[in-house]
């Protein structure tokens, strides 16, 4: 029975992961079509509200509103330089800073 | 034809038979290898993907964006410069755009406090956004309260809530009257964050916010060009934390390779001899350990590309939310339209099967160009 | 059959070390006869071997396979032909170890692309011949001495060749095993096939069914003693 062979057995599997790899553009293709509907739902939302920014990071002024952050925020340089240096993901907000708004938040209810 | 389809065949059942040889050590390297993969993908899909939303979703921004600046900080518009703006030529409109941010001590989560300009909000009431009324956990109807700057306690009503498939852009808004606005942040009449500005002729743009600069010194004009393009550059490469993970891909596959490129055993270079001498050509014996490179690296990228498809496209990239999210309490979910670049998949392709193909195939070359009769001498 | 004229094999040419293994080899090798090498180690008759076998070019002189000069052929050709005319069958067995006795069999067809059914029904018949049915499945290096060997022999014969080349058979094999290898031998010269050994070992060289002992010595044929076999 030739279905024993290794090969067989390796090209089946193989030829499976091709179509299932297919599959995925055809499912890329349905998932657009059903998206679609929230993309155009956050353009106009962009429009309305005259929002500039994806709201991915909450956690610091300039990751928030990425492009309008201010010239002297961490990690900016340029003036036309809007991006974030490459190491803005790789280090976290000094322990001195960190440490203090801990104290803060349990001494006192009142934002800062 | 078909003896060279059965041949290759023959020499993959020999590949393979030797390959299960070292079932734990071969299934080990081959799920590394899919990881790196895994990886390697998932951010391309992602990152991608991501950039393709923020196009496409950013393209309604305002035209130019005018920000003040006092001693190096993002500072109020004061009255006036309206005014002073509709004397350039060109501004076909002009409005004040009043948000902030708020620090919720509650839940520790920063909100954006904004008054949309074409949108009526009844005093007393809130639009919010779908991942802030998760964190606090409100429905339409819910009252909340919030200690201003001042020290003063603000009971509001929920109104509505933004809809939850726009979380990528509104998670965490607040929408208020402007009224409430101004007394919750303590900001005076005539005062705004910015102002956002449209053009009438869009090639006018870059003209008008020179002049803009010109006549504002104190103010900085930020463009939607400028925008698309930050986040066109947003997740590139040299960016931490893809950076990060390339470099690790890259130390990984150093491993494999070299592991592959010096690891030919005393017992291989016997073995090649053996096929040798018992009629199996320089050639075949090429091919042969083509195919194991071959099909370990195209199961690696299959596989690989394939969890990483589901990962990102599937599952909301579930891996990647807890270092995007940072320090942050809200994140926005999201699924993101499945935009996938072919020829980004190709490269990937490439530069994840062709090098480690080639490790394995570069020492076996030495060794299979060997006298066949070494075998007997040996 | 074959045929070998002013046969010269020198090892590391023009280095310091410089060897010769052969030094003129004369010989005629009938068909269907079973020949032995015999002499001392060092004598060159595994040397010797290789060069008949086609896994080694001679350093001078010329081989022909029947009516066809193969000692100019490029090394594609003489594969080629090693193949289909030659099977090996070494002293320490040289089977692939981690593979089941029926892959080792059916490796030296892999190359040709036959049909795999036909294969294996070959693999699976040599196997019944040599007693080794049982063991199809068993990885070569947990079978004994013995039944490596006749997986070696199953694994020689697997593309049918006319000639069969043993080094030194005997040489890890105790004397029962040693005249089971000596009944295979006569059964394989009953089915026609030439074969061609090496062996200081007497039990082989003194058998019957050796029909001609060629005596090897410093890389040349010492001629046979008058009223000498062969």
């Amino acid at each position: 029975m030739p279905v024993a062979r290794r090969s067989h057995r390796a090209l089946i599997a193989l030829a499976c992961a091709v179509s299932l790899v297919a599959a995925s553009f055809a499912d890329a293709a349905w998932l657009r079509q059903q998206r679609a509907a929230a993309g155009v739902r956050m353009g106009e939302l962009v429009v309305q509200l005259q929002l500039t920014d994806l709201c991915l990071f909450t956690e610091a002024r300039y990751t928030r509103h990425l492009s309008q952050a201010d010239l002297h925020s961490a990690f900016q340089d340029h003036p036309l330089g809007l991006e974030h240096f490459p190491t803005g993901s790789l280090v976290p907000p000094p322990a001195s800073l960190t440490a203090a708004n801990e104290r803060l938040d349990r001494e006192t209810e009142v934002p800062d | 034809m078909n003896a060279w389809i059965e041949k290759q065949k023959y020499l993959i059942d020999f590949t393979l038979s030797s390959l299960a040889r070292r079932k734990a050590k071969n299934l080990g390297l081959l799920l590394v290898y899919t990881l790196i993969v895994f990886l390697l993908a998932s951010v391309m899909l992602f990152t991608h993907a991501l950039r393709q939303a923020a196009t496409q979703v950013l393209a309604g921004a305002p035209e130019i964006v005018l920000q003040r600046m006092v001693a190096g900080r993002h500072d109020l518009i004061p009255p006036g410069y309206l005014e002073r703006i509709g004397r350039i030529r060109g501004v076909q409109e002009k409005e004040g755009r009043l948000w902030g941010y708020y620090y919720d001590p509650v839940v520790k989560a920063n909100y954006t406090f904004m008054v949309p300009n074409h949108q009526e909000i009844a005093a007393g009431t809130l639009f919010v956004g779908a991942g802030m009324a998760r964190a606090r956990g409100l429905a339409v109807g819910n009252l909340i309260s919030f200690r201003s700057y001042s020290g003063q306690l603000f009971s509001f009503t929920i109104a509505g809530i933004l809809p939850s498939d726009s979380e990528l852009v509104s998670a965490d808004l607040v929408l208020l009257s402007e009224a409430d606005f101004r007394a919750f942040f303590e900001i005076a009449a005539g005062h705004f964050t910015d102002i956002a500005l449209s053009v009438a002729n869009p090639l006018e743009v870059r003209n008008i916010a020179s002049k803009l600069a010109q006549q504002f010194p104190d103010a900085r004009p930020i463009l939607r060009a400028e925008i698309l393009r930050t986040y066109e550059s947003v997740f590139n490469w040299r960016e931490g934390i893809v950076l990060a993970l390339a470099s690790l891909a890259i130390l990984a596959f150093a491993i494999l390779a070299w592991e592959k490129a010096s690891g030919l055993s005393a017992d291989e270079k016997r073995e090649i001899g053996i096929l040798k001498a018992i009629g199996w050509e320089t050639g075949d014996v090429l091919k042969m350990k083509f195919w194991e490179g071959a099909l370990i690296s195209q199961a690696a990228f299959l596989i690989g590309y394939l969890a990483a498809y589901l990962h990102v496209f599937r599952f909301s990239s579930s891996l990647f939310a807890p270092v995007l999210k940072g320090w942050a309490v809200l994140y926005p979910r999201f699924e993101l339209s499945p935009v996938i670049d072919g020829f980004q998949v190709a490269t990937l392709f490439f530069f994840t099967v062709f090098p480690y193909a080639a490790a394995t195939l570069v020492p076996i070359w030495r060794a299979a160009i060997t006298d066949p009769d070494a075998v007997m001498r040996g | 059959m074959i045929e070998l004229k002013d046969i010269h094999k020198a090892f590391n040419a023009g280095r310091e070390n410089e060897f010769h293994a052969l030094k003129g080899i004369d010989l005629h090798l009938p068909a269907q006869r079973v020949t032995a090498f015999r002499g001392p180690s060092g004598s060159g008759k595994t040397t010797l071997l290789s060069i008949i076998g086609c896994l080694s070019r001679p350093t001078s002189g010329r081989v022909r396979l029947g009516d066809r000069d193969i000692s100019g052929l490029p090394e594609r050709f003489l594969t080629d032909i090693r193949r289909q005319t030659f099977g090996f069958i070494f002293q320490q067995f040289n089977l692939i170890r981690g593979l089941s006795a029926q892959e080792n069999v059916m490796l030296p067809a892999y190359p040709l692309g036959g049909h795999w059914r036909v294969l294996h029904e070959r693999a699976e018949r040599l196997l019944g011949d040599l007693r080794l049915s049982h063991r199809r499945a068993a990885a070569v290096e947990h079978l004994s001495g013995g039944e490596q060997q006749r997986v070696a022999i199953a694994r020689a014969l697997i593309n049918d060749p006319q000639i069969i080349i043993a080094d030194e058979p005997t040489a890890n094999l105790d004397s029962a095993l040693a005249l089971e290898f000596m009944a295979i031998l006569e059964r394989l010269h009953g089915i026609g096939k030439t074969v061609i050994l090496t062996s200081h070992d007497p039990l082989v060289v003194d058998s019957a069914i050796v029909h001609q002992v060629i005596d090897l010595r410093d890389g040349c044929i010492v001629p046979p003693p008058p009223g000498g076999n062969g």
